[in-house]
C-alpha cells in the first residue's frame, strides 16, 4: 500500500542508519536515507493528487495498539486531504533536506547519526499527521520532540548546543503537558479517543459545562484550551516561543526541516485537525486568534535587530506561525494550512539559503561580518532572494504573486472579513507584514549587498556550495515561486470546500473563506502590498541608502533597541522567575535534604557502629590466657549460679 | 589416719589450681600451657576415681579412661600445632602469640 511505504520507509532508512551505520559507513547510509526519503517524497505526491480528485477519507489499519477497559487505540493511519497536504509538506522538505545535509555536512564525523535522526524525525512526524487518534497523534508529537532534542544536540561537545536541546526539551514539557490533560479531559468528557467518535460527540456538547479543579467550566473551550496549550509549545507561541531561537544551536539542514518547515507546524496541524472541537469552542478560538496575532507582532519585532543570520530566520518562522494561528482563530483552517504549506517552501529555502551562505562564510554567522556576498555566491543569493519575495509577500492583488503573497495575503484579508473590534488584528497583522518585509530584506542587504564587512581572507574564500546543496535550493525556489498560484484557487479559493472535503470542519456560522473574498473595500487588498512596499523601502534607506542611520536610530531609541535585542527580555524573565527558583529549590533538596538529612543519617549510623566496634574489637587481645581467663570467670560464674540455686532451695534438684 | 573421700578432693583440688595458676601466671612458654591443661584434666580423673571407688560405681573409672585418651589425643594435635608454629614464627613464648588481636 502506498500509504504504508510513505510512512514505513523513513523508518526503514532510519533503523538503517542508525543500527547499521557504524557497519556499513557514512555514505552507504547517506545515500539509503536520501533515496528511501525521495522515493516517499514521489509517493507522497502521487497520494496527494489522488485525494486531490477522491476527496475521500482513507484508513488503513496498520495493528491494534492498546486496548484497556474503556480505552481502544488501534494503530491506523487516516488519510484524507489535510494529511495528503501535510505528507507533501514533510516528505518533500525532508527529502531534500536530505539530499542538502549530504553536502552541508560532508566534513562531519557523525553522519550515519545524523541522518538517522532525520529519518527517524520525519517518521515521526508522519506519525503525527496520519494519526487517527490523539494517542498516536501523542506518540508522533513526542516522537518529533526526541528527534528535535537530538538534532538541536547533535554537536554534542558544544555545551551551547547541549543547553539549547535541555532548553527545547523542557519548555516543550510545559506545552505537552496542557496536551496530555487536553487529551486525558478528551478520554473522560467522550469516553474515547477516536478522532470520528470525539468529532460526532462534540456536535452536541456545546455550552455544556463539567468540573475541572473543581471549578464549573464549559467542556469545549477548556479541552481546547489544553490541547492549544501544547501546540503553543510545539510551535512556539507567545510565552513558550524562547526555546526556538536557541534551537538554532543545530545544525542549519535542522533548523530548515524541524526548525522552519515540519515539525513547528504540528500545532496549527493539531488545530486544523480538531476543528470540529474548536469550532464549537468560542472562547478558545479567540484565545488562538489572539496568541498568534500577538505572536507574529512579537516576533517580528525582535527579528529587526538580531545579528545572526539564522536567529532572523528563526524569528521570522515564530512570526509566520503566529500568522498562522491567528488564521485557525478566525476560523480560517484552509487559509492557515495553505500558509503552512507555502511556508514550508519559502522558509526551507530561507533556512538552507543561509545555511549555503554559513558554509561559504566557513560557519561565520553574524550578518555584522558578511556584506557584499551576492557576486560570491550568485545562485545562493537568487535562491534566497525568491525566498524573501516570497515571505515578503510579493505579487499584485487579484492578479498573481509568490507563494507567500497568496498564503499571507489571504490570513490579513480574513483577518478584516473576521470583524475582531477596531479591526485590531487585520491592522496588527498588516503591520508585522510591515515588519517582516524590512527584517527580511535587512537579512538580504546586510549579507549580501553593500561593501564587504568580512576579513578579507574569509571574502576571498568564499566559494559557492557544491551541487548537493544547490539542488534542494533550485527546487525550493520552484515551490516558493509557484506553490501560490497553482494551489491557492484549491486550498483557499472557491473550490476550497470541495478540496477539504471532510478534513476540516466549519460550524454552520463561519463563512470567513466565502467572506474574505467578497470584502468591499478595495483598500484591504492593497493594504499589506503597501506594508511590503513601505518595508522593503525603508530597509532599503537603512542598509543601502544611508548606512547611518541603524546606528543612529538604535542610539535615539536605546531603551527600545535594547528591549528588542533583548527579546523583551523574556529570558531574563523566565530566568528570574522559574530557572532561579528551580535551581535554588534544587540547592536546598540537594545540600539539606540528600546531603544533610539522608546522607547524615545513614553516614551517621556507619560511623557510630564503626566507633563501636572499635572499641568491642580492644577486647580481643590474642593472647591465649586472657581467653583462658574468661572462660574460667564464665565457668566460676555458672557454678556459682547453680550452686546458689541448690543451697537456697535447700534440695539436691530444682 | 583414715585416708576418705575428702583427701582425694583435696589433692584433686590443689592439682587444679595449679594447672589454673600454671595457665595465667606463666609468661613464657606454650608448652607450659598445654601441661597446666594436663594437669587439670588429671585433677578431674583423681575427682572421677575417688567418686566412683566410694560410690562403688565403676561407671566414674570407666569415664576416667575416656578422659585419658582425650587428653592424650590433645596432647598431641597440642604439640603438632605448637611445633608447625615455631617452623612458621621462630618462637612459641606466650607474648609472642597475639596475632589474633582485634
Amino acid at each position: 500500500m502506498i500509504y504504508l511505504a510513505i510512512v514505513f520507509l523513513p523508518l526503514a532508512g532510519a533503523l538503517i542508519a542508525g543500527l547499521l551505520g557504524r557497519a556499513i559507513g557514512d555514505r552507504p547510509s547517506e545515500i539509503v536515507t536520501t533515496t528511501f526519503l525521495m522515493i516517499a517524497a514521489v509517493l507522497a505526491w502521487i497520494a496527494f493528487y489522488q485525494i486531490g480528485f477522491t476527496h475521500e477519507t482513507t484508513r488503513v489499519p496498520v495493528m491494534r495498539w492498546i486496548t484497556s477497559g474503556e480505552l481502544d487505540a488501534s494503530w491506523s493511519l487516516r488519510i484524507d486531504t489535510l494529511t495528503a497536504v501535510m505528507l507533501v509538506v514533510v516528505t518533500t522538505v525532508s527529502a531534500l533536506v536530505h539530499l542538502y545535509s549530504v553536502g552541508y555536512m560532508h566534513e562531519d564525523e557523525g553522519r550515519a547519526r545524523f541522518f538517522s535522526y532525520l529519518s527517524l524525525f520525519t517518521f515521526a512526524m508522519l506519525m503525527l499527521v496520519t494519526s487517527d487518534n490523539l494517542l498516536q497523534m501523542f506518540f508522533g508529537w513526542e516522537g518529533v520532540g526526541l528527534a528535535s532534542y537530538l538534532l538541536i544536540g547533535f554537536w554534542y561537545r558544544k555545551p551551547e548546543a547541549n543547553a539549547a536541546a535541555i532548553k527545547a526539551f523542557i519548555v516543550n514539557r510545559v506545552g505537552d503537558f496542557g496536551f496530555a490533560l487536553g487529551i486525558f479531559g478528551v478520554f473522560l468528557v467522550f469516553n474515547s479517543v477516536n478522532l470520528d467518535s470525539i468529532f460526532e460527540a462534540a456536535k452536541t456538547l456545546e455550552n455544556t459545562d463539567f468540573m475541572f479543579l473543581g471549578y464549573e467550566v464549559d467542556i469545549l473551550n477548556t479541552l481546547c484550551l489544553l490541547l492549544f496549550m501544547g501546540a503553543m509549545g510545539k510551535s512556539a507561541q507567545f510565552l513558550l516561543h524562547t526555546w526556538l531561537p536557541d534551537a538554532m544551536e543545530g545544525p542549519t539542514p535542522v533548523s530548515a526541516l524541524i526548525h522552519a518547515a515540519t515539525m513547528v507546524t504540528a500545532g496549527v496541524f493539531m488545530v486544523a485537525r480538531l476543528s470540529p472541537l474548536f469550532e464549537h469552542a468560542h472562547f478558545a478560538r479567540e484565545v488562538v486568534l489572539y496568541v498568534g496575532t500577538l505572536t507574529a507582532f512579537f516576533a517580528a519585532t525582535v527579528g529587526l535587530v538580531q545579528n545572526d543570520i539564522k536567529r532572523v530566520v528563526a524569528y521570522s518562522t515564530c512570526s509566520q506561525l503566529g500568522y498562522m494561528f491567528a488564521a485557525c482563530g478566525l476560523g480560517a483552517y484552509g487559509v492557515a494550512i495553505f500558509h503552512l504549506f507555502t511556508h514550508a517552501f519559502f522558509k526551507a529555502l530561507l533556512f538552507l539559503g543561509s545555511g549555503s551562505v554559513i558554509h561559504a562564510m566557513h560557519h561565520e554567522q553574524d550578518m555584522r561580518n558578511m556584506g557584499g556576498l551576492a557576486a560570491k555566491i550568485r545562485l545562493t543569493y537568487f535562491a534566497m532572494l525568491i525566498g524573501t519575495l516570497s515571505l515578503t509577500g510579493v505579487g499584485i492583488p487579484h492578479l498573481i504573486g509568490f507563494a507567500g503573497f497568496h498564503s499571507k495575503d489571504g490570513i490579513i484579508e480574513a483577518a478584516f472579513a473576521g470583524h475582531t473590534p477596531y479591526n485590531g488584528v487585520f491592522w496588527v497583522l498588516t503591520f508585522s507584514a510591515f515588519l517582516t518585509s524590512f527584517y527580511s530584506w535587512r537579512l538580504m542587504f546586510m549579507t549580501f549587498h553593500g561593501k564587504t564587512r568580512a576579513a578579507p581572507e574569509v571574502y576571498k574564500h568564499a566559494h559557492e556550495s557544491p551541487m548537493t546543496m544547490l539542488i534542494p535550493l533550485g527546487v525550493l525556489a520552484l515551490g516558493a515561486i509557484a506553490a501560490g498560484f497553482v494551489f491557492s484557487q484549491y486550498f483557499i479559493g472557491h473550490h476550497y470546500k470541495e478540496f477539504w472535503a471532510a478534513s476540516i470542519y466549519e460550524g454552520s456560522h463561519n463563512h470567513i473563506v466565502h467572506d474574505m473574498h467578497a470584502i468591499a473595500e478595495e483598500w484591504v487588498y492593497w493594504a499589506p502590498f503597501v506594508a511590503m512596499l513601505s518595508g522593503f523601502g525603508l530597509s532599503w534607506m537603512y542598509y543601502i541608502g544611508a548606512p547611518w542611520l541603524p546606528e543612529a536610530t538604535a542610539r535615539t531609541f536605546r531603551p527600545l533597541y535594547l528591549f528588542l535585542l533583548n527579546k523583551w527580555y523574556f529570558d531574563e524573565l523566565y530566568d528570574w522567575l522559574f530557572v532561579k527558583p528551580t535551581m535554588a529549590l534544587g540547592r536546598l533538596l540537594w545540600k539539606g535534604g540528600d546531603g544533610a538529612v539522608i546522607d547524615g543519617t545513614i553516614d551517621g549510623t556507619a560511623a557510630s557502629v564503626q566507633w563501636t566496634t572499635g572499641r568491642v574489637v580492644k577486647l580481643q587481645t590474642g593472647y591465649v590466657y586472657h581467653y583462658a581467663f574468661a572462660m574460667l570467670i564464665g565457668v566460676a560464674a555458672i557454678l556459682t549460679f547453680f550452686l546458689r540455686s541448690l543451697i537456697f532451695s535447700g534440695g539436691a534438684g530444682q | 589416719m583414715d585416708i576418705g573421700l575428702g583427701h582425694y578432693l583435696t589433692v584433686a583440688a590443689c592439682l587444679f589450681t595449679l594447672g589454673i595458676f600454671g595457665i595465667f601466671l606463666n609468661r613464657k612458654n606454650v608448652i607450659v600451657i598445654l601441661m597446666s591443661v594436663e594437669l587439670m584434666l588429671l585433677a578431674v580423673n583423681i575427682n572421677l576415681v575417688a567418686f566412683s571407688y566410694f560410690l562403688n560405681d565403676l561407671t566414674g573409672q570407666v569415664f576416667a579412661l575416656f578422659v585419658l585418651t582425650v587428653a592424650a589425643a590433645e596432647a598431641a594435635i597440642g604439640l603438632a600445632i605448637i611445633v608447625v608454629y615455631y617452623r612458621n614464627r621462630g618462637s612459641i613464648d606466650v607474648d609472642d602469640i597475639n596475632m589474633m588481636k582485634g
